[in-house]
């Protein structure tokens, strides 16, 4: 009895611990923000100073102001989810209900494409975009994101969809519901934690991206990713305004990562417990 | 209501319809009456579920025709063959009520709300879910979707009902009670169905003609009564029926009457023995119930078809007694009186009724019997 307290106290002791250190870098950066350049530079670090907003108000100007940027990530983040999932919902519905000999190679075809490192097609990319003249766009920045973004929405669709029996797809076609009306009215609302919690992680990720970002855009359609690195500069003081710049990017997504916590839960473990 | 014509249907998986052994369902023939309950029975991987999923339009058919009140359905979707269909795990819709699982049909097909709920009340009426069609599926019991399930069947009053094995998952007691229920809501709407089961009791109960299948080919179409006792095979007649026929292979007497070997001599008489004369074969099989079978006192002086043996297993269930003998090599199961004591190891004699015997051929294992015009 005593030995599993004793268990039990170190178990708990240790995922507090992991949970600290996985936490850190995300309190560093908003104390930093909270500094001014001077103090946030500083070889021994403070934990205990005076906040200021200086650098907010300073970052929150910087460049065409915040507002370019995050309404660029906020239109590339929520249509690409979106075409996204109106994309990999009909493929999951095919492969899951009714699959074919190839649909598992299909399946695995399609993360495959997820193991080729971004800069491996960078220049073919980014040729096409030029000459296609979707630089610095916007909507080819979108366009990027669902393609990023569809073999893991597809994947996890998928999934969710296997779950659902097959018998209540047949029972639907035999009630006399076309394939629209079995997606709408049957699949859809059942698969619908799933696919919130789908949905949640490709805006998390299309939000989040930096790569092509950087790479793809230069001002009218960069991102927040580009925001903050336009922070770093080769003089002069920048931590505090660039973590400033990095709350005012993470807070949105953080905090609707909070109110969609508990369908994201019970999306991901949909199924897992019958 | 309507006639269910199934013509040199296959099913074929491979692709090669040339393969007949490769065929899961092979040249399924049957003609249904308007109204008819049609059961489809046989061991799993017989191939029944496999026709009724045809019959349904949810597997493509690999040959031959199906039509459905005359229409070729053929290779229409099953949406538009106007039939519903039961499932074995009921298929109910989660996140609808009871009542909208069973209004789902009707509202695809845009009927006015008002009849739409006159319909579904009936039908909870005659089910006895009225009371749940707030609910979701999730909160009922197991026999309550039972009923829901087919509560959505019924509501549509399509031209077919299709039900595969729909009492599997209910408990001994209610599938009873269920199957008792599900025959009287037939007489009363007069839907032709098709009832899959596994299980010949249900089989021979609510049947009105039985479809018996063995390895995806048809064995025997019949009315339960002539099923037991006119059956077509050795399959048939040990498949129908509990506990199963007994079987013995013998030699074929020179006088054509007898089939016998070391063990047990049966005389042929009559209309049997006529076709053994015919048959020319050297061997043949003799069928025989154990309900055909009774005990014989030691004193009884009886001696007409009479096998001898040793008692190996005693059975009592109460009303009868069912006992297992070795007559020589042969086991044969015999119910007897359940006053009569036997007791393991006991020598016995065992009356063979002689005009209910059966003889099959002992190579194709076809009866010989020529059954009387139905």
């Amino acid at each position: 009895m005593n030995h599993r307290r004793y268990v039990d106290f170190l178990l708990t002791a240790l995922a507090y611990l992991v949970a600290l250190v996985m936490f850190f870098p995300i309190l560093w950066m908003l104390l930093t923000a909270f500094k001014t350049e001077q103090n946030a530079f500083t070889m021994t670090p403070h934990f205990l100073f005076v906040p200021t907003l200086e650098s907010f108000k300073v970052a929150f100007e910087q460049g065409s102001g915040y507002m370019h940027y995050a309404l660029n990530s906020a239109i590339s983040a929520v249509v690409s989810t979106l075409v996204g999932l109106l994309l990999a919902i009909p493929a999951a519905y095919a492969m899951a209900f009714y699959p074919t000999k190839r649909t598992d190679f299909t399946l695995v075809w399609m993360v495959s494409t997820k193991f080729i490192p971004a800069v491996g097609v960078l220049i073919p990319i980014y040729l096409v975009y030029k000459n296609l003249g979707l630089l610095d766009n916007i909507w080819g920045l979108t366009a990027l994101f669902t393609t990023m973004n569809l073999p893991l929405l597809v994947w996890m669709v998928y999934s969710y969809f296997k779950d659902i029996p097959k018998d209540i797809v047949e029972a639907a076609d035999i009630d006399g519901a076309n394939t629209l009306q079995t997606m709408l009215r049957v699949i859809l609302p059942l698969a619908l934690p799933g696919l919130a919690s789908s949905g949640l992680l490709a805006l998390i990720l299309a939000w989040n991206e930096s790569f092509w970002s950087l790479t793809m855009t230069d001002h009218s359609a960069a991102t927040l990713a580009v925001y903050i690195a336009s922070f770093k500069s080769a003089e002069g003081l920048f931590w505090a305004k660039m973590s400033a710049a990095s709350v005012l990017t993470v807070a949105p997504i953080i905090v609707l990562g909070w109110f969609a916590q508990r369908q994201m839960v019970r999306g991901l473990t949909f199924g897992a417990v019958k | 209501m309507a006639i269910v014509e199934l013509k040199h249907v296959v099913k074929n998986y491979s692709g090669k319809a040339s393969d007949a052994t490769a065929n899961a369902v092979d040249d399924f023939n049957l003609t249904t009456k308007d109204g008819e309950f049609i059961v489809l029975v046989g061991p799993s991987g017989c191939g029944k579920t496999t026709t009724m999923r045809m019959i349904a339009g949810l597997e493509s058919i690999s040959g031959g025709s199906i039509a459905i009140g005359g229409r070729d359905v053929s290779h229409v979707a099953p949406k538009d063959r106007d039939i519903a269909m039961v499932f074995q795990s009921y298929a109910l819709y989660p996140h609808m009520s009871v009542f909208e699982n069973m209004a789902f049909a009707l509202r695809l097909k845009k009927m006015p709300d008002a009849e739409i709920r006159t319909r579904v009340e009936d039908a909870a009426k005659v089910l006895d879910i009225a009371h749940l069609l707030e609910r979701k599926p999730r909160a009922l019991s197991g026999g309550q979707r039972q009923r829901v399930a087919l509560g959505r069947a019924i509501v549509r009053q399509p031209q077919v009902f299709l039900m595969d094995e729909p009492l599997s998952n209910l408990d001994a007691k209610l599938r009873v009670d269920t199957r008792a229920e599900i025959v009287k809501l037939h007489r009363k709407l007069g839907v032709t169905t098709f009832y899959v089961t596994h299980d010949q009791v249900e089989a021979m109960t609510m049947g009105q003609r039985i479809v018996v299948m063995l390895n995806g080919k048809v064995q025997q179409i019949d009315t339960p009564q002539r099923l037991y006792e006119w059956p077509a095979n050795m399959f048939v007649a040990g498949f129908i029926g509990t506990p199963s026929m007994n079987f013995l292979r013998g030699q074929i007497g020179t006088d054509k009457r007898t089939v016998a070997d070391a063990h047990f001599s049966l005389d042929l008489r009559g209309p049997r023995g006529d076709v053994l004369a015919a048959h020319g074969a050297a061997e043949a099989v003799v069928g025989i119930r154990p309900e055909h079978l009774s005990y014989l006192a030691p004193e009884d002086a009886y001696n007409d078809n009479v096998l001898n043996g040793t008692v190996e297993v005693v059975e009592p269930l109460g009303s009868v007694t069912m006992i297992q003998v070795l007559v020589g090599p042969h086991r044969v199961t015999a119910q007897i009186d359940s006053h009569v004591s036997v007791a393991m190891g006991d020598p016995i004699r065992l009356r063979c009724q002689t005009e209910k015997l059966h003889v099959f051929d002992a190579s194709s294992e076809r009866s010989l019997l020529q059954p009387p015009a139905a």
